[in-house]
């Protein structure tokens, strides 16, 4: 990253500061992300600011990819993988608008990638950082409504309600029943929500090099993962935790490794399934499409 | 072969260019003007403005424009730009009981000293269609004129108090906090509470107070007063070092008297459930007044029963803002988490019918958890 105090970036919207926020929230934003990073999976609140965009469509995520982000940045928007879909697609358009930074499709090219329920397939780096849009950054908010309680229960490490839920799952069901926002344990302390992230995608946060930076801003919290942090997904040593992908390979590039989106075809049954990380399905294509020609 | 649906840029321009459109609406007929909004649609600007939590009439008048007339587009535009502005403090307390008045009425007293003031209310009118406004170009007659501008008057629940009937509310100088600055917490201060409900949603606020009133916490009330008008608005720079007037603003206050049977330490009295809100809002006043009043139950030594008596319940839930655009979520794509379930499915059905189970069986049971976490 480059500095984030540097000059504005000249071409965008007037009228704003750069990458839309005051320097003094976004200040307040990076000391919340400091806490965050200095005690990883807990989840420090943070005055969390209206944006532009509606509540519940990635204002936590925008407002740590704003604090962050310098001119030199290069930044990567991902919704459910993909960087064409509208959600992904807008709010890159928002941060060309109102800090003219530079944007990639490019796993390996971005500096910044801000996401929506997925980590891209490809290996992220020590110079990057994922940022995610968290909607319900409390693991425990299906299990105990009140917040006050949450806390206590954070500050007991009592996860007990948690081992419970994913223990009725097996004895209802053979085995555990959460496919997304599949609840990890970071650095062995703080019960912690990936964001809904299929369980499949979980792995990825483990030791991994890259900083992971989570905002909510709804809930008015953020939460990180230094990097080459332990992250570890909650399970039973008779019912090891299963990342689940369609088993099929991709329809568009053959991998058998990726993460499937399910695409009907037509109405009578027929379906394909796709890689939803469209720029590693692309790069797939390109490798193999270069290899036929040689 | 099918491949998904690509080009959503320019999807997103045209939709935009649509709405623009029917924004617009016939373009054979004249265009709104902001400020023919701002006078004619007074009441839109005022809960514009205050569930924006901004007050200035031009701009909300401005995004009741932009927002089609949606009041809660609006307010959401209104927010958004006001956290943008820089804050460069806060002004004194206002002092409603020099406020200049346009309406004050009690419901506790006939009559009291500055009397009741109807102002400009839809209170008595007959709610029948008046065609005659179909008519543009009417001339309208002006209304009759008082003689004397009402002065300032006491407020009831002062009256009350001074005779001891009414519960004092203890002189606190400390900082309030700012929900537009920091994250609600839990237990949450009074100030606190009143910030979140002034700028609620006006419908969140007024169901809560019915529910109260229908015996979901109920606690007898009557309106003790409500008062709209201009106040005038102080701000201390602190390079003076002393109060500057930096002029008015529109608000409404109502202050409603509920019963307090006492307890060990305190007396039999009254006490005070408050609203306040920008510009002219009495519903919305009201509702907020009951609301804080329900939600003063743990301090008055209440059993704690009913929703609105449930602070995190009404705190977290009020902001219509975070709930539109949470509720309005559902809408970007959930392939992804869908997709992690329906192979959740497909596998809980695989197991049950190798354990030798009928299909349907254990899937119920999955199928509630699948729909149960369905909403993120």
């Amino acid at each position: 990253m480059t500095p984030p105090d540097a000059p504005r970036a000249t071409g965008v919207t007037d009228g704003y500061n750069f990458a839309y926020l005051d320097e003094a929230t976004k200040r307040m934003i990076r000391r919340a992300i400091l806490k965050a990073v200095a005690i990883p999976g807990h989840q420090i609140p943070f005055g969390a600011r209206e944006m532009p965009l509606p509540y519940g469509w990635g204002t936590g995520g925008i407002q740590v990819t704003a604090s962050i982000l310098g001119p030199d940045d290069v930044l990567k928007v991902i919704d459910q993988g993909a960087d064409d879909t509208t959600n992904a697609i807008s709010i890159r358009r928002f941060f060309t608008r109102v800090a003219g930074v530079a944007t990639t499709e490019s796993t390996a090219e971005a500096t910044i990638v801000q996401t929506r329920h997925r980590i891209p397939e490809r290996a992220l780096r020590e110079d990057q950082v994922i940022v995610y849009q968290v909607p319900q950054p409390e693991p425990l908010s299906r299990l105990e409504p009140r917040r006050a309680e949450t806390e206590r229960l954070h500050a007991l490490a009592d996860y007990g309600l948690m081992h419970v839920r994913l223990y009725e799952d097996i004895a209802r069901l053979g085995h555990i029943a959460k496919a997304y926002d599949y609840p990890v344990m970071v650095n062995g302390r703080y019960l912690m929500s990936p964001s809904p992230i299929p369980a499949f995608d979980n792995p990825k946060m483990h030791r991994m090099p890259a900083l992971q930076l989570f905002g909510a801003g709804r809930e008015k919290r953020i939460y990180a993962i230094p990097p080459y942090t332990e992250v570890r997904s909650l399970d039973f040593e008779d019912h090891p935790f299963r990342p689940i992908r369609a088993p099929h390979a991709c329809a568009l590039c053959g991998s058998t490794e990726s993460y499937l989106d399910e695409v009907l075809t037509d109405d009578a049954g027929g379906r394909i399934f796709v890689c939803s990380d469209t720029d590693y399905c692309g790069e797939r294509q390109a490798a193999a499409a270069k290899a036929a020609a040689e | 072969m099918y491949v998904a649906v690509k080009g959503g840029g320019r999807a997103i321009s045209a939709a935009h260019a649509w709405l623009d459109e029917t924004r617009r609406g016939d373009p054979s007929l004249p265009e709104l003007t902001v400020a023919q909004i701002e006078q004619q649609m007074g009441l839109a600007v005022d809960r514009v403005m205050a569930e924006g939590s901004c007050h200035d009439r031009f701009l909300a008048a401005l995004a009741i424009k932009q927002a089609k007339g949606d009041l809660i587009e609006a307010a959401f535009l209104l927010r958004a730009y006001r956290t943008t502005l820089v804050r460069f403090g806060a002004s004194e307390p206002v002092e409603t009981s020099a406020m200049r008045l346009r309406r004050r009425i009690s419901a506790t007293y006939k009559d009291l000293p500055g009397g009741q003031v109807l102002g400009p209310t839809f209170d008595y009118t007959h709610r029948l269609l008046d065609f005659a406004l179909a008519a543009e170009g009417v001339e309208r007659d002006a209304a009759p004129q008082a003689g004397t501008p009402v002065a300032a008057v006491p407020r009831v629940t002062e009256m009350l108090a001074r005779e001891g009937l009414m519960q004092r509310e203890p002189l606190d100088d400390t900082e309030p906090g700012d929900l537009t600055r920091q994250p609600l917490a839990f237990p949450a201060a009074r100030p606190v509470r009143l910030q979140n409900l002034a700028r609620g949603d006006e419908g969140f606020l007024l169901a809560l107070g019915y529910s109260t009133q229908r015996g979901y916490g109920s606690n007898h009330p009557f309106v003790g007063e409500i008062r709209v008008g201009h106040v005038g608005v102080e701000f201390t720079p602190p390079e003076l070092g002393f109060a500057i007037d930096i002029g008015e603003v529109a608000i409404t206050e109502c202050q409603m008297v509920n019963q307090f049977k006492g307890s060990r330490t305190e007396p039999a009295q009254f006490t005070r459930g408050y609203g306040l809100v920008f510009g002219h809002g009495e519903r919305r006043a009201m509702g907020m007044a009951l609301v804080d009043r329900a939600l003063r139950a743990q301090e008055l030594g209440e059993d704690i029963t009913a929703p609105a008596q449930d602070a995190e319940f009404v705190l977290y839930h009020s902001d219509n803002i975070e709930a539109t655009g949470f509720v309005e979520h559902l809408k970007l794509p959930h392939y992804v988490d869908f997709q992690s379930e329906l192979e959740n499915l497909r596998t809980i059905r695989r197991s049950a019918v190798a354990a030798g189970a009928a299909p349907g069986a254990v899937t119920e049971g999955a199928a509630q958890t699948a729909s149960a976490e369905a909403a993120e």
